[in-house]
């Protein structure tokens, strides 16, 4: 049998059962991967349950950098009896499993093709400690010491983190080094080691952080000076608002009072939790809300309300597998059409996408100035993905410069010089030419700038009318305003070599990672030269259709079933249908470099034959 | 008739404490059908603000769908309205009032819009002790689709069409009690007497305040049988107390005997005074409450009035710790941590 071997370029897995405590002595393996200076990607692949089904964790360590989901596995580590079938069966030839020999191995357990390597964790566990949670606990470590003998990871960096991770109970400091040092000392006296695929210090990740994409919102949100939020919890959104809270806790509370320089209210459902973020929002306040597929089919109502009212809000959808309740812990990008033209009648949303989470952090800020300025709901797509696995990302960063950016907004003294120039203040009237109206706030005025906001046809000074003129007036102003929004929504992100190639390709959000990695198999491996651009936002900025117009050929990646990314841009942009090639994944798990590359070549392929 | 209102007023027109005349409170002219009951209670809302000087523009109007939710552009003309969607006002205000916690919040809804699409909205308003007058004008039937029996509307009471309703009725009031709101009453949209004080001690109730005004709908629900007509409801009203609003700050000139009454204090200083009818009667007993309105249904008795009031009462913003400073007026020095601590945060992720 030949083994695996390479130096930081390896999948390993973890087959966990969940509830057990695994999640931080995993979470650690990748940390001292990162801490090496070598880029590593991580994602939970967990049930829909809380406790006891098979959960599993997978790290990519790559040199080269890619970020995105590999398939195969090199290392399995497997402490689930339950899945190990399966768990077996994914290892990669050549590849290693590790196990619990505590109990000998099932002869249906073993492959010619594998290399088994038994570590005791119980039996070590048994005879190290006395309580049934500690067994259970430090078993974890047990293997991460293991690894980190077998891959020849720095065994300080290992202990560093222990340190960190139990800074605030520095009682437990002690023993999980311990722990993690039986398993150390068992590889050391009974296995060769390292083995021939192995980690090697490298100085690669530069001033990265390892953050999730719901944290690195949240903290958006914090930076982007949001004071109210509505929410109800729903996965795998929910981690956002709680990583709100958790940073206003700690940055926005009066030491002296405890009083609190922000709102947060879990509503009894998603229509009561985009209900609150709609009045705040009207009331002059940042208001938010993120929830995921389920919660924003239920918000679509108001949504037509806010895109009508002109009320601005914002809201992140961290997008799940769907149709329906779907799978809730898994990944998907299918809410596209439902964000886009959400709620009944002609109505249509702006959307930010961002691919990674410093990007989170930043469309968050711009979330909430283009609500603002644009007087309307702004819709940032996420994913589970994103939103909850942990990635490698550039640090955030704020300008201490920058000002939030509240749009048009009379004052009192705004709305006294109107008066004083004979004009009349009108929440719809159209006063820039830019589609924008001005808007003010409840209690501005004694006596001027009082408007009514409904959701019933209104006329440019908002009283109610029937006039299907003028309902037809401020129905075609909003596609004014949704032209200059076109104007002002985040760029796209062109990759292209000076034009050499007539094959284009489209992504966005986490596709991203593996679309980049696609590009390079494809040049090295197909000898296939493709230009590529990742959308951003929608409407879509003049320059997506000038990279189609440029293409013979736009093949369009995305992760569901519908390619419904690609009918924005065949509806949107009135593209021929032809032009658009799709690439699919809609399993629930990210998309991988291999399945955008070999989607492209076999297509490729196909034509020229 | 007209849809125009004539912008001419008597110059010598009497202003309240802030300088408004009670036409500054009026709103657009009414499109609901002539003699309904919600114009009364508009007219209630009107004289109300007008006595008590408040701010027009200091108040914020909501409300839902339906005929009722309609009113708020028939008040307060100087004051913003948000008619949000059916059922969802109580969301809107929520938010509203978490954004600035200084105004006053006017929840303007119906009994189809509370009790039915918006009972969920309604009870975690209550839950939350969201500070706010959420006045319910309640007809017990749908006047914008032409007379269906709401959730409110009795068992047996028979619609304009002669159908006769299966279903028990959902009473707001006994709900409210039951969920713990901390200002409970009733009234009658042709009893302005009782329920201008209302809306004033309401108004100056710290929390949820409920006004469930029964709101007779002249067009499809005030024949024979209806348990929500004019006729029907004057026969069966019983008063719980005479009400008086005292105030903050004024000197109680309205004479009464001290031997029959109660005070209760507001969180603003301003009281209510309550002429003891019913023996025994203190509306800060909320078992009592609960007990007479039981008492009242059995005897087929419309229980009208201040049902209880917690005067005690905290509400979300307190409930919640939030600053006291309207959220709405933070600026960036406030609220944004800066660059130096997000190189801190960043950090914490290495």
């Amino acid at each position: 049998m030949r083994n695996l071997t390479g130096v930081n370029d390896l999948v390993v897995r973890f087959a966990n059962v969940n509830g057990t405590g695994s999640a931080s002595a995993n979470n650690m393996f990748a940390m001292s991967i990162f801490r090496m200076g070598i880029p590593m990607t991580a994602k939970n692949i967990f049930p829909s349950n809380i406790q006891g089904l098979p959960t599993w964790y997978e790290v990519r360590v790559s040199e080269k950098g890619y970020l995105g989901r590999r398939e195969g596995v090199d290392i399995m580590l497997c402490v689930n009896p339950q899945s190990m079938k399966q768990d077996v069966a994914s290892v990669k030839p050549g590849g290693y499993f590790l196990y619990d020999n505590t109990k000998n191995l099932h002869k249906d357990f073993i492959r010619e093709d594998v290399n088994y390597i038994g570590i005791p964790m119980i039996g070590i566990c048994m005879r190290l400690y006395s309580d049934a949670r500690q067994r259970q606990l430090f078993k974890n470590m047990i293997y991460v010491g293991a690894l980190a003998a077998l891959l020849d990871i720095e065994l300080e960096v290992v202990k560093g983190i222990i340190a960190d991770e139990f800074k605030k109970k520095p009682k437990l400091i002690e023993p999980n080094v311990q722990a993690m040092m039986a398993g150390v000392n068992y590889i050391k006296e009974n296995y060769e080691h390292p083995l021939g695929l192995r980690v090697e210090r490298r100085d690669l990740v530069g001033d990265a952080i390892v953050i999730d994409g719901n944290t690195a919102c949240g903290i958006g949100a914090v930076y982007a000076g949001a004071t109210v939020a509505g929410w109800y919890p729903i996965t795998p959104s929910t981690s956002l608002v709680e990583a709100f809270a958790k940073y206003s806790n700690r940055l926005r509370v009066d030491p002296e009072t405890g009083l609190k320089k922000v709102a947060i209210v879990q509503a009894e459902d998603e229509l009561a939790a985009f209900g609150m973020v709609l009045g705040a929002n009207w009331n002059g306040a940042r208001a938010f809300t993120a929830t995921s597929g389920p919660g924003l089919s239920l918000m679509n109502e108001f949504l037509g309300l806010a895109y009508f009212a002109e009320i601005p809000a914002v809201l992140v959808d961290v997008q799940r597998g769907g149709p329906s309740t779907g799978m809730p812990t898994r990944t998907q990008q299918s809410d596209l059409l439902l964000a886009a033209y959400a709620s009944h009648g002609d109505t249509k949303h702006v959307l930010l996408i961002p691919s990674n989470p410093s990007e989170c952090f930043d469309f968050m800020a711009d979330a909430f100035d283009l609500a603002e300025r644009l007087q309307t709901p702004i819709i940032v797509m996420t994913d589970l993905d994103l939103g909850m696995n942990e990635h490698l990302s550039a640090p955030l960063k704020w300008d201490d410069a920058r000002r939030y950016d509240r749009g048009k907004v009379y004052t009192a003294e705004d709305l006294d010089a109107l008066s004083a120039m004979g004009k009349q203040f009108g929440r719809y009237l159209d006063v820039d030419g830019d589609g924008i109206p001005y808007r003010t706030l409840p209690a501005t005025h004694p006596t001027k700038g009082s408007f009514f906001t409904r959701g019933t046809s209104h006329d440019e000074y908002a009283r109610y009318t029937e006039d299907g003129v003028k309902n037809a007036q401020v129905l075609d102003r909003l596609s004014k305003k949704w032209d200059t929004a076109k104007e002002i929504l985040p760029l796209p992100e062109f990759y292209q070599t000076q034009n050499e190639s007539n094959i284009g390709m489209i992504f966005f959000g986490t596709t991203t990672y593996a679309a980049l990695e696609a590009i390079d198999l494809l040049k090295q491996e197909e000898g296939i030269t493709l230009d590529a651009m990742r959308a951003t936002a929608f409407p879509f900025h003049a320059s997506v259709e000038e990279f189609i117009e440029a293409h013979d050929q736009v093949f369009v990646v995305e992760q569901n079933r519908d390619a419904q990314f690609r009918t924005l841009l065949i509806n949107e942009l009135e593209i021929n249908p032809k032009k658009l090639i799709k690439i699919l994944n809609y399993d629930g798990m990210p998309i991988t470099a291999d399945a955008i590359r070999n989607g492209i070549a076999k297509h490729l392929e196909a034509i020229k034959l | 008739m007209t849809y125009i209102k004539p912008k001419f007023r008597h110059p010598d027109l009497p202003k309240n404490a802030v300088g408004f005349t009670k036409t500054d409170y009026e709103g657009v002219i009414s499109t609901l059908c002539a003699g309904c009951g919600h114009d009364s209670i508009s007219g209630s809302i009107v004289q109300a603000c007008y006595e008590m000087s408040i701010e027009p523009h200091r108040v914020a109007k909501l409300s839902g769908i339906g005929c009722s939710s309609k009113t708020p552009n028939y008040f307060l003309n100087n004051s913003h309205g948000f008619n949000s969607v059916h059922g969802r006002m109580p969301s809107v205000a929520t938010g509203a009032n978490m954004a600035n916690r200084d105004l006053i919040y006017l929840g303007v809804s119906g009994d189809g819009d509370t009790a039915s699409i918006g009972m969920g909205q309604f009870v975690h308003a209550i839950r939350r002790n969201l500070n706010m007058l959420y006045i319910v004008m309640n007809n017990g039937c749908y006047g914008l689709t032409k007379g269906q029996d709401s959730a409110t509307a009795d068992a047996g009471s028979v619609s304009k069409s002669g159908s006769v309703n299966p279903f028990e009725g959902i009473d707001l009031v006994g709900m409210a009690l039951e969920l713990g709101a901390t200002f409970v009453a009733r009234s009658f949209s042709g009893d302005k007497t009782q329920l201008v004080p209302l809306i004033k001690a309401a108004l100056s109730h710290n929390g949820f305040a409920l006004i469930d005004v029964l709101s007779p709908c002249v067009t499809f629900n005030n024949n024979v049988g209806s348990t929500k007509s004019y006729d029907y409801v004057r026969d069966h009203i019983e008063a719980l107390a005479e009400i008086g609003y005292v105030p903050e700050k004024e000197e109680i000139t309205v004479s009464y005997d001290r031997g029959s009454s109660v005070d209760v204090e507001l969180h603003d200083g301003s009281s209510v005074q309550l002429h003891k009818l019913a023996d025994g009667w203190d509306p800060r007993d909320r078992q009592a409450a609960m007990s007479r309105l039981q008492q009242a249904k059995a005897e087929g008795e419309i229980l009208t009035g201040l049902v209880y009031v917690d005067p005690e009462s905290k509400d979300l913003h307190e409930i919640i710790k939030s600053d006291k400073r309207p959220l709405n007026s933070l600026k960036e020095e406030d609220l944004c941590p800066g660059a130096g601590v997000l190189a801190m945060i960043n950090d914490e992720f290495r």
